[in-house]
């Protein structure tokens, strides 16, 4: 049974970037930092194509900012998804807004799946599904994993981590939860937010680059919505965190051990 | 009134630690709103719970039926929002747990609530709360308001002190009434240890890429220290070591008072899970790696061969 999916794609900071935090605390330092796809929606979009691969139908990435997240729509369509939907909003997103944006979006596009990184690394807020499920009353399957490793045959595979079940009315999803697996049937419609063990993302290919640039983006003033926009998770001050004091080397395991058990006193 | 409602969560009708801490960040917020603590718990058999958290001087509201012995947020996030909304519950909190991580976002959307996840404390005067949570994996911290009536937080137990007992507040049974759900429990696949829970320890081993896979010394090590065992998250993507060891900004957030880093070079994803350790010792052959700027005792040196020799020391120590 062919799956229409929604998969989201945020412009968020590259992992790798230093950031630092402007001395009036009103945001981050952005020169010399680099941009790219929020590494769980990555995963994400990789899922998404693997169910796509598997049992057909069509991949849609929603990517929700200024106009400079049309490179991070254009990467989702390089890795293999069909078209995208870039909702233009330039003032601060947090998880109420972007939800109630995406509700909007899923409204009517009607997809069987919603894919969703568990959090994007910027605000590291972890709630966007959460959110969406309840807005439009739908099962949340978060933290979506799987039984085998990264490094197993069936990673190799590109076998989806998700499993359609026969009838295609539901998905089986192993979470990720505090001391072991959970393992839930969610009916579908459903919204999935995807942890780091799901898959391996795909690099985009020269092809998959070129074949890109011609795959249809609508774009949608998020204005134009009908939603409230004002952020309600308002950041007041950043800061940095307080540094902590280390730095002191040991010659040997006689002088560890010496050192906790009589200066830290922790054995 | 501001009252507020904690989570309690709870697995076989047994109380998870992380909540004692939610329960006293929720004390925190109640001595300045002006409100009372209450305290909702749900399940299957969790009567015997139920008054042990009352011992805590909290008004205690227990949902206890069948449809509730999973942890789903579908079913559990209206239980508790109806149980905000009868208790005038203008702040509603659970520690940041993978339980309250997925449910508390959740009911806060059904109460039309903003939210702040991970919060590691909090600032503002008086009844004016603000939140202190973590951002860019740990590298900044935010202060943040939450512009809606109704306020829903998720709390790093490592940051709050355990709640206290003392008092004894009323029980309350709350009837739930069972609704077809989207989603339907399968099967939960424990990872069983001997060891304590990696967030709850008093001494945590952990191991990364160096340990090439290798974790016997580790173990034995943990064993001899009655530690529990962590990982990077490269070891923890190898399939070397169980997912739930992960150690970092996206798995487990660890404080212990001794920290063992073996193998591990200190990616800053890695750093932000265990950062707030009382001490921590970092045994690593390359000299330059970072976690060495942030360890209160380095040592370049192969862990093959240093964690042998630490063993035999401890043990050498403890026949003396």
């Amino acid at each position: 049974m062919p799956l229409k999916i929604l998969v989201t794609a945020k412009r968020v900071e590259d992992p790798e970037s230093k950031i630092k935090v402007k001395p009036d605390g009103t945001g981050i330092v952005t020169d010399g930092v680099n941009y790219k796809m929020n590494p769980f929606d990555e995963i994400a979009v990789e899922e998404a194509l693997r169910l796509k691969e598997k049992h057909g139908g069509e991949v849609i990435v929603a990517s929700i900012g200024s106009d400079k997240s049309m490179t991070e729509i254009r990467a989702a369509l390089a890795m293999g998804a069909d078209r995208g939907i870039l909702v233009k909003h330039d003032g601060p997103l947090d998880p109420v807004v972007v939800s109630a944006i995406l509700d909007k979006v899923v409204e009517k596009e009607k997809p069987d799946v919603v894919l969703l990184g568990k959090q994007s690394i910027d605000d590291d807020q972890n709630q966007v599904g959460q959110y969406l499920a309840e807005r439009r009353g739908l099962g949340q399957a978060t933290f979506a994993s799987k039984v085998e490793s990264l490094e197993s045959e069936a990673e190799q595979k590109k076998q989806p981590g998700l499993v359609l079940s026969a009838d295609g009315k539901a998905l089986r999803v192993v979470r990720e939860v505090d001391g072991g697996l959970l393992t839930v049937d969610v009916s579908l419609p459903a919204v999935v937010s995807c942890d780091l063990r799901l898959n391996k993302p795909r690099f985009a290919s020269l092809p998959g680059i070129m074949k890109a640039k011609k795959k249809p983006v609508e774009e949608l003033a998020a204005a134009s919505l009908g939603v409230d926009l004002a952020p309600k998770v308002v950041v007041k001050r950043l800061s940095e965190p307080p540094k902590r004091q280390g730095g002191q080397k040991v010659a040997d395991v006689a002088e560890l051990y010496a050192k906790l058990k009589n200066e830290a006193k922790v054995l | 009134m501001s009252n507020v409602l904690i989570v309690a969560e709870q697995s076989g009708g047994n109380l998870k630690k992380a909540s004692l801490h939610a329960i006293a960040a929720g004390q925190a917020i109640a001595a300045r709103s002006g409100g009372q603590v209450h305290v909702a718990v749900l399940g299957k058999g969790i009567g015997a719970l139920a008054s042990e958290l009352a011992g805590y001087g909290v008004t205690v509201h227990a949902a206890d039926a069948a449809g509730l012995e999973h942890h789903l947020a579908e079913a559990y996030a209206p239980v508790v929002a109806s149980i905000a909304g009868a208790n005038g519950a203008t702040y509603v909190g659970a520690a940041a747990t993978a339980f309250g991580k997925d449910l508390v976002p959740r009911v806060a959307a059904r109460l039309g609530a903003a939210c702040a996840t991970e919060v590691l404390g909090f600032g503002g005067s008086g009844p004016a709360v603000t939140f202190q949570r973590p951002m860019w994996a740990g590298n900044v911290l935010a202060e943040v308001e939450l512009a809606t009536p109704v306020k829903a937080f998720t709390v790093r137990p490592t940051e709050f002190p355990a709640a206290q007992k003392g008092g004894s507040g009323e029980v309350k049974a709350v009837a739930v009434a069972e609704a077809p759900l989207p989603t339907r429990f399968v099967e939960f696949k424990e990872v069983k240890s001997e060891r304590p829970e990696l967030t709850e320890a008093r001494v945590v081993v952990a191991g990364g890429r160096g340990t090439k896979g290798d974790f016997k010394e580790l173990e034995g090590l943990a064993d001899d220290l009655g530690a529990a065992l962590g990982a990077s998250r490269a070891a923890v993507d190898a399939g070397w070591v169980p997912n739930d060891w992960q150690v970092g900004q996206t798995g487990k957030v660890v404080a212990p008072e001794l920290y063992v880093a073996a193998g591990i070079s200190g990616a800053i994803q890695h750093l932000a899970g265990m950062k707030g350790s009382k001490v921590i010792v970092a045994i690593n052959k390359d000299p330059e790696a970072p976690i060495f700027q942030l360890a209160d005792y380095g040592l370049v040196a192969d862990l093959f061969k240093a964690v042998p020799e630490l063993r035999e020391k401890i043990k050498a120590g403890k026949g003396s």
